[in-house]
């Protein structure tokens, strides 16, 4: 076997130096009654050649935007990642790495993490970010579990126009641990209801979430919503980015008052993936950095004072506080948070401001084609590159889309019965102006 | 190259004009921002992205990577971390587009090829655990764990009673106890005997109704196989709890032993450690849990269901304990675990677990006359040796530290805590022998340096990029962002 450099003859040596006669003495420790007695109910090893056509067999079962342009999103949208960040992700001395524990040998991957969280503190207007977490679904859960150790208050009103799988990762999440997660509806206009906000405050209420954009890609008015939030026990304010890509637009949610933003960067340079792994992130203000979750990384000098990184705050942590850590995460999304810098450094501030603007316009230009096709828009707030309509029926929309050679939107009534007939669609860059044309044509013709 | 080149921050390499990527030219009218979000609008072009040009990211990142250590370099023995070899093939068919360019919510009558691929890596994971069902979505080990007495939980609560407490060795990882905290559960730490395993006695008296579960790891993180591991289960069933195995150090059991013939409900798998997918300097992995019949009803949801010969999600899963990432897990990472479970076949993965217990044994016999075990007792697939007996007073950090100008990653140190200044070397099956044999010969130059000149020892690493760096003076006044 390939990856298994014993040969017979070392493995004669071995058991020399070990002083064993067979390899399977070296089991003797494991009770006779607990060995299996048989092989293992998988199949025999197959030759590489062989194995590279079957999973090329799988993946051509999968119909994926490769041949199909993309108009759903729904928390992964489809974006074109420049060819140098799988190249770097390549290099062994990356991605056959563990996580940076011994920093004088691992500072390729620790200043890289610098670089992640100085630019996500930037995009989304906090001082600090940490290195990753699995997703924005769990940076969601994450966000409430540190909102509660800063608050004490153990009720989290969460927009019901925040994600609906994010919303079941923190009820999953926050099940056993005394919280109240109570959700705050959506106006006519598709932002978050601010008078129902204010109703629902209380003096418990440890943390207020908010889409930006929002799960129907609507921009919320953060500012209001900060303004909403008042008295001594007053409820941090968590801004849910499920598209990162609008931070390029859209005032950060830093400069709005928010004091968290968690959600997804998986837009930045990594692939759609069929879900995972994603980016989980999580920013906030320098006064609640020793309740961050995850790693973290600072700057510090060596022994000859030269700057150097190193992970830090680690007392937060699972292997140095055990149950009274801030997480349990200890593996999180390294190489993905290594993507993303690439993908940053590589669009800068303007490429990053330029493309987030065609999204913009690739989904301004749908709204309309499908608006003279008699398609209208679910909600008047504006929105970024994502937006619900109203169609006769979302799964007639899809399968028409699909027989057209066409990825359809998201089926809102799904997850919000409200919404029966409501259709979310996504144009990101890698949709052509022809597509949205056909898109627009086709779901017009649907009764 | 003689010295590595100091590479700046991507702030300091700012160069305004440049551009590193090309955005394709729009075929749609632009639109002004302003006049859709009025004062919702961005402000202030977020300072910190650089402008650079292609070859300025290449370059930066190029050599930033030769700072790192790596697998593909040599041994990198971190105790229960199983950095083994990180198959090239898996890397290719990962990244063919019908799996990367697939959206995680398309209509499953397009997404049949990447769930019977799901299905191929559950079935092979119960058939390696002997478990009866297994949800891919827990994005890493301590989410599986988190998962996995999520399972436990709900599955009591549904019998009447949660119970209060989790009962934990002292040699476990730390994610075990946060898992456990993070589900509602007081954590109980029970002392390993003088064996390094659980004292059964003390565990029969403990079996009170409170008690929802005990959480193991098999082989212990002394590499240590619980010889009583089916009596414990008898006992805890016997009290109405449940059994939960971490699975961290399956890469010593597979086609050997199975967790779910010795009674065990459920547990979790690390595919970044026993199924090869690379630990990528700290993630993406992938946390798969297995378990029993009885808890199958509270998996997360959906769950991957067959229906007249076709995959679908089934997401009427009342019992279920939700949703625990937002989407379908980290498929490209399953994707590769698969790869390599199919390479390997039934035969491959048992020798694997075979050759990496040969391995860990030879490296325990050539380190033996240079350093004190911590525990005296057959070990399987790694060893922890203390720091009792390092000459000049060297410190376990001092030898760790010191490997590096040796070229090797160190091992584990100072864990499981259980161990006076652990070391903790496990080199897994991949591991040539000659790369073993020069690791000890460091080792046994660095005792006989420590006996010579003990403080060269302690001033070391002298080779790397970066001498000792100060992590007090990091933590005492944070600098986590670029100031310039």
């Amino acid at each position: 076997m390939r990856y298994l450099p014993a040969s017979e003859e070392d493995i004669r040596q071995m058991l020399g130096a070990i002083g064993a006669e067979r390899v399977s003495d070296l089991f003797a420790s494991i009770p006779e009654d607990l060995r299996l007695k048989g092989p293992l109910d998988l199949p025999e090893a197959v030759a590489e050649p062989v194995l590279r056509e079957r999973f090329v067999t799988r993946s051509i079962r999968n119909s994926s935007p490769t041949c199909r342009p993309c108009f759903l999103g729904a928390g992964a949208y489809d974006h074109y990642a420049p060819a140098p960040i799988d190249q770097l992700l390549m290099r062994a001395e990356f991605y056959t790495a563990y996580t940076p524990y011994q920093p004088e040998m691992a500072q390729g991957t620790l200043q890289a993490i610098f670089e992640f969280q100085t630019m996500m503190a930037d995009l989304t207007g906090m001082d600090v970010s940490n290195a990753s977490l699995y997703d924005g679904a769990s940076s969601v859960a994450e966000a409430a579990l540190m909102a509660h150790r800063i608050h004490r208050g153990s009720t989290v009103l969460v927009a019901r126009s925040v994600h609906p799988a994010y919303r079941e990762v923190l009820r999953t999440y926050t099940k056993h641990l005394g919280f109240t997660i109570a959700e705050v509806p959506y106006g006519a206009d598709g932002r978050l209801d601010l008078a129902a906000l204010k109703g629902a405050l209380n003096p418990d209420v440890c943390l207020v979430l908010a889409g930006q954009p929002n799960f129907f890609g609507v921009v919320e008015d953060l500012k209001a919503v900060a303004g909403a939030l008042e008295g001594d026990k007053k409820p941090l304010l968590g801004a849910v980015v499920a598209e990162a890509l609008s931070l390029a637009l859209i005032e950060p949610p830093g400069a709005c008052g928010a004091d968290m933003v968690c959600g997804e960067a998986r837009s930045f340079g990594l692939p759609l993936g069929y879900g995972g792994p994603y980016l989980g992130f999580i920013s906030t203000r320098q006064a609640h950095m020793r309740q961050l979750p995850g790693r973290i990384v600072g700057e510090t000098v060596d022994a000859d004072n030269r700057r150097g990184f190193v992970l830090t705050l680690t007392t937060r942590e699972q292997h140095i506080r055990r149950e009274k850590a801030t997480s349990n995460i200890c593996s999180n999304e390294g190489l993905c948070m290594l993507a993303a810098t690439i993908y940053l450094a590589s669009m800068g501030r303007k490429g990053l401001r330029d493309l987030a603007l065609q999204n913009l316009s690739k989904a301004e230009y749908l709204k309309a084609a499908l608006r003279a096709k008699g398609i209208q828009p679910l909600f008047g707030a504006p929105t970024f590159n994502e937006f619900a309509v109203r169609v006769p029926s979302a799964e007639k929309a899809t399968d028409a889309a699909y027989k057209a050679d066409l990825l359809g939107g998201y089926d809102l009534g799904r997850e919000y019965p409200e919404l029966e007939g409501g259709y979310l669609l996504c144009a990101t860059e890698r949709v052509s102006k022809l597509a949205c044309d056909r898109l627009a044509a086709l779901l017009g013709g649907l009764s | 190259m003689s010295r590595p080149i100091e590479e700046k921050l991507l702030f300091e390499k700012d160069h305004p004009g440049r551009v590193g990527a090309s955005v394709p030219p729009s075929d749609v009218p632009e639109v002004d921002p302003r006049t859709l979000f009025g004062d919702m609008v961005r402000g202030a072009a977020p300072a910190f992205l650089p402008e650079m040009s292609e070859v300025d990211v290449v370059r930066h990142f190029t050599r930033l990577s030769t700072y790192n250590y790596a697998v593909d370099f040599g041994l990198y023995p971190l105790g229960s971390c199983t950095m083994k070899y990180n198959p090239k093939i898996n890397e290719e068919v990962a990244r063919l587009e019908g799996f990367a360019r697939l959206h995680p919510l398309q209509p499953e009558s397009t997404t049949q090829g990447a769930l019977e691929l799901m299905a191929t890596l559950q079935n092979a994971l119960c058939a390696i655990t002997g478990m009866d069902a297994c949800t891919l979505q827990p994005a890493a080990g301590a989410h599986g764990e988190f998962t996995g007495v999520q399972l436990i939980r709900a599955y009591l609560e549904n019998q009447g009673d949660a119970r209060k407490v989790m009962l934990i060795p002292d040699s476990a990882h730390g994610t075990n106890p946060a898992s456990a905290h993070f589900s509602g559960y007081a954590v109980e730490q029970i002392q390993s005997g003088p064996d390094g395993c659980v004292d059964l006695e003390a565990l029969k008296a403990r079996m009170k109704p409170d008690v929802a579960a005990i959480m193991l790891t098999v082989p212990n993180t002394l590499g240590i196989f619980e010889k009583n591991i089916a009596q414990i289960c008898r006992i805890l069933h016997a009290n109405g709890s449940q059994v939960y195995v971490d699975g961290a150090n399956l890469n010593a059991l597979m086609g050997i032993t199975r967790p779910g013939d010795w009674g065990a409900d459920v547990m979790h798998i690390n595919l970044h450690k026993t199924f090869s997918t690379p630990h990528g300097g700290g993630g993406p992995g992938a946390g798969p849990v297995a378990c029993k019949a009885h808890l199958e009803p509270y998996l997360p949801r959906p769950v991957l269901a067959k229906k007249e010969g076709r995959y679908l999600w089934d997401r009427d899963r009342p019992k279920s304990i939700g949703k625990v990432l937002g989407f379908n897990g980290n498929f490209l990472v399953l994707v590769r675990a698969l790869c390599y479970i199919e390479t390997m076949g039934a035969d491959g993965l048992k020798r694997a677990s075979e050759l990496a217990v040969l391995n860990a044994n030879y490296m325990r016999s050539k380190l033996r006359p240079l350093l004190e075990l911590g525990f005296d007792g057959p070990t399987l697939h790694e060893v922890v040796f203390c720091d009792k007996g390092l000459p000049g007073g060297v410190t376990t950090l001092d030898l760790a530290k010191r490997l590096i100008d040796y070229g090797f990653h160190p091992p584990t140190v100072y864990f499981p805590l259980i161990v006076h200044g652990a070391l903790m070397i496990e080199p897994t099956e991949t591991e040539p022998r000659e790369e073993m044999d020069r690791f000890v010969e460091a080792v046994a130059a660095i005792v006989k340096e420590a006996e010579e000149n003990p403080a060269y020892v302690k001033a070391a690493p002298h080779n790397a990029y970066r001498r000792r760096l100060d992590e007090v003076a990091a933590a005492r006044n944070p600098r986590l962002t670029y100031k310039p």
